[in-house]
């Protein structure tokens, strides 16, 4: 079966400068895939292509097998909710989900009150855009263009416009209504927390190129770039060996002999309520944090500790 | 967000006395326009004189000549012709102003153009249209030396001379309060409509047009008042047989020396587009409510 949506070689290069060199990459029927990656990586241009708002320089883009290169925005069977969600301002919320219905030959008006009642919206029907809260059009966004079932869903940056404690309420939301609608998501996010939080599979994008796809876990776990391991989390490199905070251990004694271990002095110590985040320089002058359990004892500046870890725990970069 | 809130209050108590910046305006207004539009008013109430001028004795005959066909038709003549040229400058004034707001660069450039023609005086714009159009002029000559038309063409003195001068004096008018609106509307919104599935011109329909609603509205009003008022494009590109109202109201003060019927005719017109105005604002209101 073919992915729900493919691309290859996509480039685009804008007078000034290459916002993207030829990616290649598929996404699978009816996953939440996301790109991430930061400001200027590309992410948005590549979803501009997708959407047919931009036209590419070179490569092509698949959806279900078939090229939707030459299709005008219009034409192409995909849907996108953008970072100011872009509701029109003089049509009301009924009328802002029904607006792209009229352009099909089978438009089925009952999904409309599904989709409201779906994403409570019943009885801000009549409410104009200036009349919702940041929440509700989000989700006037989504119903837009979820009613008019599209082979991929485009979301870009959907939760930035939200207040923090908000985004991660709406995030899990998102991930929900993404499995009961069954309809691909392509995701854009400049935070990885999010990317690995909601995410069945991830690209992570740097200047214009792929580094790297593959499940949150797989890409945090075995990142295949230093840019890649040091985007998704802060990373303690120690003789070209990369250990996350969190698999970084402190022991006041020296632990067994068959775990690697180096002295250290504690430099500094954070209580962060459910762990403590400790400042340590190796005798060789790097700096190594740790992330332990208050459970793990007292750290204080001035003592002599030893760092250690799991073999299993190294990032195994490939070599170069 | 306080802190904020007590400078704008010290400010506007201490450092701006604001009924103070009213003044020179308001007093220059209430001396220029109020107190002679209350002379105007006075006159209308009043007999005229025979050689001009008025005569205090009470009447309300300049009020009841109003209804006259005669008068009443060029009322209406003028309406219809001010109506006319302000739907020909939105036809015209839209797709230049959507042209223009959409321009990638050189918008400055494009609104200085539409601008132009005001570095120069309209009596002598007024008078050039009258050299291409009047029998011996450049248009009928051009036509006559190719063979086209043997006998020249009667495009000066009529409505449509008129019409076509005051789409040529106002089209500015029309195209800057569209730009205005027209500039302001997100990109964003245009690309929602086109991933939604609406066409180009779907898209102008349902999203830009009603958009610029407000443009539209202000673009033609000043048009047609300006039109409604027009004496110089009229009176040289009509002539004597197409009469408007601002010609019957400077006969009035001029050749008829009826002043009192003039400022009759002069404060129905003001009364008509006040009334306009207020009808349309009452009705946005209506609107948001």
């Amino acid at each position: 079966m073919d992915a729900a949506l493919g691309l290859q070689g996509l480039s685009k290069r804008f007078p000034d400068h290459l916002a993207l060199d030829g990616l290649t990459l598929e996404v699978p029927e009816g996953e939440l895939f996301t790109l991430v990656g930061p400001s200027g990586c590309g992410k948005t241009t590549t979803l501009r292509l997708i959407a047919g708002f931009e036209t590419p320089t070179a490569g092509d883009i698949f959806l279900q097998g078939q090229s939707i290169r030459h299709l005008k925005p219009f034409e192409r069977n995909v849907s996108t909710v953008f970072q100011s969600y872009a509701l029109f301002p003089h049509l009301n919320v009924r009328q802002n989900i029904e607006f792209g219905l009229r352009y099909r030959k089978q438009a089925d008006h009952s999904r409309v009150s599904r989709l409201i009642e779906m994403l409570q919206l019943a009885g801000k029907e009549d409410r104009l855009p200036g009349q919702l809260s940041g929440g509700e059009r989000q989700r006037v966004a989504l119903a837009r263009s979820l009613v008019l079932e599209p082979k991929v869903l485009l979301l870009d940056e959907p939760l930035a416009a939200l207040d923090p404690i908000l985004r991660k309420q709406v995030r899990t939301e998102l991930r929900a209504l993404q499995r009961k609608v069954g309809i691909t998501f392509l995701f854009i996010t400049h935070d990885q927390e999010e990317a690995l939080s909601i995410s069945d599979r991830i690209a992570v994008l740097n200047r214009g190129r792929l580094e790297q796809t593959g499940t949150p876990r797989e890409v945090y776990l075995h990142p295949k770039t230093r840019f890649v391991a040091g985007f998704l989390g802060p990373v303690n490199w120690v003789n070209g060996v990369g250990i996350r905070p969190e698999a970084t251990r402190l022991a006041h004694q020296p632990p067994d002999s068959n775990v690697k271990s180096i002295p250290a002095k504690v430099e500094g110590s954070l209580f962060l309520g459910n762990c403590l985040h400790v400042e340590t320089k190796l005798s060789s002058g790097e700096a190594v944090v740790a992330e332990v359990s208050r459970l793990n004892g007292v750290f204080e500046r001035g003592q002599d500790v030893h760092v250690w870890w799991h073999d299993h725990d190294e990032l195994a970069l490939p070599p170069g | 967000m306080c802190g904020g809130t007590i400078m704008m209050n010290w400010r506007s108590r201490l450092a701006e006395p604001r009924s103070l910046f009213l003044a020179p305006a308001g007093l220059f207004l209430v001396a220029l326009f109020l107190v002679p539009l209350a002379i105007l008013l006075y006159y209308t109430f009043l007999q005229r004189g025979a050689y001009g001028g008025v005569l205090p004795a009470f009447t309300l005959e300049n009020w009841q000549r109003l209804v006259d066909p005669l008068y009443a038709g060029i009322l209406y003549r003028t309406s219809l012709v001010a109506l006319v040229s302000t739907l020909i400058c939105l036809l015209l004034g839209f797709p230049l102003a959507l042209f223009i707001a959409r321009a990638e660069r050189h918008r400055n450039l494009y609104l200085h153009l539409v601008m132009l023609p005001f570095w120069t005086s309209f009596l002598v714009r007024t008078y050039a249209w009258m050299f291409l159009l009047r029998d011996t002029g450049l248009v009928n000559t051009v036509l006559q030396a190719t063979g086209i038309i043997k006998e020249p063409l009667p495009l000066l003195y009529n409505y449509g001379a008129v019409v076509l001068g005051l789409v040529y004096g106002y089209l500015p008018f029309m195209v800057l309060p569209l730009y205005a609106t027209l500039e302001r509307i997100d990109k964003s919104l245009l690309d929602a409509a086109a991933d939604l599935g609406a066409k180009p011109l779907q898209t102008l329909w349902r999203v830009t047009l009603p958009l610029s609603a407000p443009g539209i509205a202000a673009g033609c009003v000043l048009v047609f008042i300006a039109c409604l008022g027009a004496y110089l494009t009229p009176d040289l590109l009509g002539g004597g047989k197409t009469i408007l109202a601002g010609t019957l109201i400077q006969n009035q003060f001029t050749n008829a020396r009826d002043w009192p019927f003039g400022a009759a005719l002069s404060l129905s017109m003001m009364a008509l587009v006040v009334g306009m105005l207020y009808a349309g604002i009452g009705r946005r209101k209506e609107r948001l409510l």
